[in-house]
């Protein structure tokens, strides 16, 4: 009865307002259509706005400068591409990463965001505007999140209405869960992926809607450039075959989704394949079975409701019993097949962390390591999504409510990102956006019943349509104008305080850069350390052009992009065993460890030190996973060893014996003693302890050549041996 | 009109009268603009399975050309067969497809635009 009359009024109430205005524009500018198209434009031009400028803290705060650690790889391959063209790019060989193999990045890499850069980069040379790639580079996430916020727009509006893809597009515009990856200077792939995520989307659910070759075509384009620039692509490969499936299950299969989804998935793979990266990994990989297994299926649905169409249903049931035997036949032959050529369980550990979230931690320390593949907290689904965490589930009422094609899309999508994020800390950022897209659903559903009770609360004219109506929906309108005010009342303080949650968790916490770090003086004025490029300069001044520079992997890409330096390994993890030789030679004895470093022919080591400022990720407290990473390859490390009596990891006197003898130790406290910045003497301000045996430490094997002002930064020279093989 | 007769020649086992049966149904009552359509289909059909056994008996060593070429059979059917569904005047009624007024014209140029895709990628691929 509701939901009828709701209806009915939605289809009237254009028509009653349209009235007086259209009659009272007609001799203003813009009739009825053409301001709304106006405005529309202002207001989707306005989100852009905002959603590129509340990314430009960090610029504004520190510089504009490249943060983190991946970044600083995708920013020398741009320069690379820029500097030497596309033909060197795609064949680049880097000798100067993973000493002594060399990584061959042409092949290795989802070259997406690279040529973005440089497409604008060229394009604003071409215009005239000589600007520095740099620049370009650290510009290009918040540009991209405002093309997400109109795809959201887009997608939202396919998937529901106009008004909803409005607010979808504000609230995508901040939405901290994606600023968090996409702050000016922040150059990773997700930055441009998730807008080439939400794109295709887009492109997709238009396709479903018009069973249209044309838009299938282009969704296979952008599902191309999506391949390109993030690993991410997964997920979309995955969730669309899912969608179907659900479509399929549901009843609500069309000829339209068979034309979609078959050009999809064809072309797709065919242009996916194109991408080296992924190359055969398409139509080998289990990851991207699912999405074949849907194609045959709709295709014998397909099969089975044409053949229906021009048989009798007798002939028509034999012929299904027979396609059903040769399905099942086919299927079952491929999945034996598989197993016994052992082509089927290429699962990557990533993916196999997904279905088994314990998996990465029970099996492979390198993924278990990365703070962002930690699971989510709840803390940070509020943090990250804000009101949008409880609106999602109004969205989806609506979206059950009403469903069309376009929003059972929405609503899959919602689901899975929502189990997928609390396995992965960084999958928030696909969370994000079905989170915004859904509430946005929510918020303007409600805020338009609410509006339409309170105007008919107003409106003389709807008392005789009222008059109409049964008793029972008039006695419901009525009592419902005050709670219609709340509602509206509600809804605008609910997205004031999502605006100042927004600003404030962008300013806060995500516009750091962590090269240069900042704290609060007591005063509240800025300090900033900026020891990291002291030190990666230091290298870059001091030392030979082929100097070779051990440290923890996450340092890698860093040391290459600002050093110039080789280093040993780097962030692109692809090789465990390499990595776990670096964490060997970190957590041995100095001459075990000087021996490793012999071996690789290791120039300078660099260790990052937090215990003076209290800078809390450093090497100390990454020592633990130093310690996993090589025990899972060299079986005589020992975790035990390295923990106190009673099993805490602590590094005052009751320290574990192997952790006071390794390298990373010494070279984090060497000298620390001598320092009286602290009156309790050598006191690590991470730890909160005194460090009893600072001074006591003594190196052989490596020497002290460089310490920043701040200590964060710590680089030794490894001694070489002389003429008599000695040190 | 040539029959496409791949589909009846292909089983012969038990089955084969129940194909036979589908065969004759179908004979009597898709129109012949259709089952031009078909007959390509058929023959598409036909080449993508003679480059499978071929890959299956003699290897599918430069496996980028293999899956060039077979993906462009898989391809080219797939949208054939889309185009076909969007030509037929059948489906074109059925409320359950929902189409949304898709002109003859528009769908064949749809289908050129799609095809170019991949044939662009197809021949990027061949290698």
């Amino acid at each position: 009865m509701a939901t009828d009359a709701v209806e009915r009024k939605s289809a009237d109430q254009p028509a009653q307002t349209a009235s007086p205005s259209a009659e009272e524009n007609s001799q203003v500018l813009f009739t009825r259509p053409q301001r709304e198209l106006l405005l529309r434009t202002l207001i989707l031009g306005l989100i852009c706005l905002v959603s590129f400028s509340i990314r430009l803290f960090s610029v504004l705060r520190f510089e504009s400068i490249i943060h983190e650690f991946d970044p600083w790889f995708n920013f020398r391959s741009t320069r690379v591409l820029v500097g030497e063209g596309s033909y060197k790019f795609w064949n680049w060989f880097d000798s100067r990463s993973w000493y002594p193999l060399g990584r061959i990045v042409g092949g290795t890499v989802y070259p997406g965001i690279m040529y973005t850069a440089a497409f604008m980069y060229n394009v604003l040379h071409f215009v005239g505007l000589k600007v520095n790639i740099r620049d370009v580079c650290v510009l290009t996430a918040p540009v991209f999140s405002a093309f997400t916020a109109l795809s959201a727009y887009a997608l939202t509006k396919e998937a529901s209405d106009d008004a909803a893809g409005i607010v979808a597009a504000a609230i995508m515009a901040i939405v901290p869960g994606y600023i968090s990856r996409s702050v000016a200077g922040s150059y990773d792939n997700e930055g441009v992926a998730i807008t080439a995520m939400i794109f295709c989307f887009y492109l997709w659910t238009k396709s479903v809607n018009t069973g249209s070759l044309f838009w299938s075509g282009l969704t296979t384009l952008s599902y191309l450039y999506m391949v390109a620039c993030w690993g991410g692509y997964i997920f979309l490969i995955n969730l669309i075959p899912i969608y179907v499936l659900v479509m399929l299950f549901s009843g609500r299969y069309s000829h339209r989704l068979y034309v979609a989804y078959n050009t999809f998935y064809v072309l797709g793979t065919l242009l996916s394949m194109q991408i080296r990266f992924v190359g055969f990994n398409a139509v080998t990989t289990s990851e991207h079975l699912g999405a074949f297994g849907t194609f045959g299926l709709l295709n014998l649905y397909c099969v089975k409701n044409w053949v229906q169409s021009f048989t009798g249903p007798r002939v028509f049931k034999a012929f299904v019993r027979w396609l059903v035997f040769l399905a099942m036949s086919l299927t079952g032959s491929i999945v034996v097949l598989a197993f016994v050529t052992g082509n089927g369980g290429g699962m990557t550990g990533r993916i196999r962390t997904f279905l088994d979230p314990t998996y990465a931690s029970k099996h492979i320390p390198i993924i278990a390591s990365v703070s962002e593949h930690q699971p989510t907290s709840w803390g940070s689904y509020f943090f990250d999504l804000h009101i949008t965490v409880y609106l999602m589930p109004i969205g989806l009422y609506f979206c059950f409510k009403k469903l069309t094609d376009g929003n059972m899309f929405l609503i899959t999508y919602g689901t899975f990102a929502i189990y997928f994020s609390g396995v992965m800390i960084r999958i928030m950022l696909v969370l994000a956006p079905a989170a915004s897209m859904l509430s946005a659903i929510g918020i303007s559903e409600t805020l338009k019943f609410a509006m339409r009770s309170l105007q008919a609360d107003d409106d003389d004219e709807d008392l005789s349509m009222r008059v109409a109506n049964p008793s029972a929906e008039e006695a419901k309108s009525q009592q419902s104008g005050p709670v219609a005010f709340c509602l509206c009342v509600g809804a605008c303080v609910l997205l004031f305080q999502y605006v100042r949650h927004a600003i404030w968790a962008t300013s806060e916490a995500y516009s750091s850069p962590s090269i240069v770090l900042s704290a609060k003086g007591r005063d509240g004025e800025r300090i900033f350390f900026d020891d990291y490029r002291a030190g990666y300069y230091w290298l870059r001044q001091n030392t030979p052009d082929d100097a070779k520079i051990m440290s923890w992997w996450d340092y890698g890409y860093q040391i290459s992009g600002m050093g110039n330096r080789t280093v040993i390994v780097d962030n692109n993890t692809w090789n465990n065993t390499h990595i776990a030789t670096v964490g060997k030679a970190m957590n041995s004895p100095e001459d075990v460890s000087y021996k490793i470093a012999r071996k690789l022919d290791v120039d300078y080591v660099l260790v990052v030190f937090g215990g003076v400022v209290g800078y809390s990720s450093d090497d100390i407290n990454k020592f633990l996973w130093m310690v996993r990473i090589s025990a899972s390859v060299d079986k005589s490390v020992n975790e035990k060893d390295y923990m106190t009596s009673y099993g805490g990891y602590t590094v005052d006197d009751s320290a574990g014996k192997a952790l006071t003898n390794s390298l990373m130790y010494k070279m984090c406290y060497y000298r620390f003693g001598d320092m009286a910045r602290d009156p309790r003497g050598a006191f690590d301000r991470v730890r909160q302890t005194v460090v009893k045996d600072a001074s006591s430490i003594k190196l052989k094997y490596f020497e002290e050549a460089f310490t920043s002002e701040n200590w964060i930064v710590r680089i030794y020279r490894v001694k070489k041996p002389n003429a008599r093989g000695w040190v | 009109m040539s029959s496409p007769s791949p589909l009846h020649t292909q089983t012969q086992s038990s089955s084969g009268s129940i194909v036979h049966d589908v065969f004759h149904a179908y004979r009597l009552n898709v129109p012949a603009s259709l089952q031009v359509i078909d007959a390509f289909l058929c023959y598409v059909l036909a080449t993508g399975i003679i480059q499978l056994i071929y890959a299956m008996s003699v290897g599918s060593f430069p496996f980028n050309s293999f899956l060039a070429g077979f993906l462009s059979c898989v391809g080219v059917f797939v949208l054939t067969v889309s185009l076909r569904m969007q030509l037929s005047e059948r489906n074109l009624k059925d409320p359950n497809n929902r189409w949304q007024g898709l002109s003859k014209k528009r769908a064949v140029a749809d289908w050129l635009f799609c095809n170019f895709i991949l044939h662009m990628a197809v021949l990027n691929f061949l290698g």
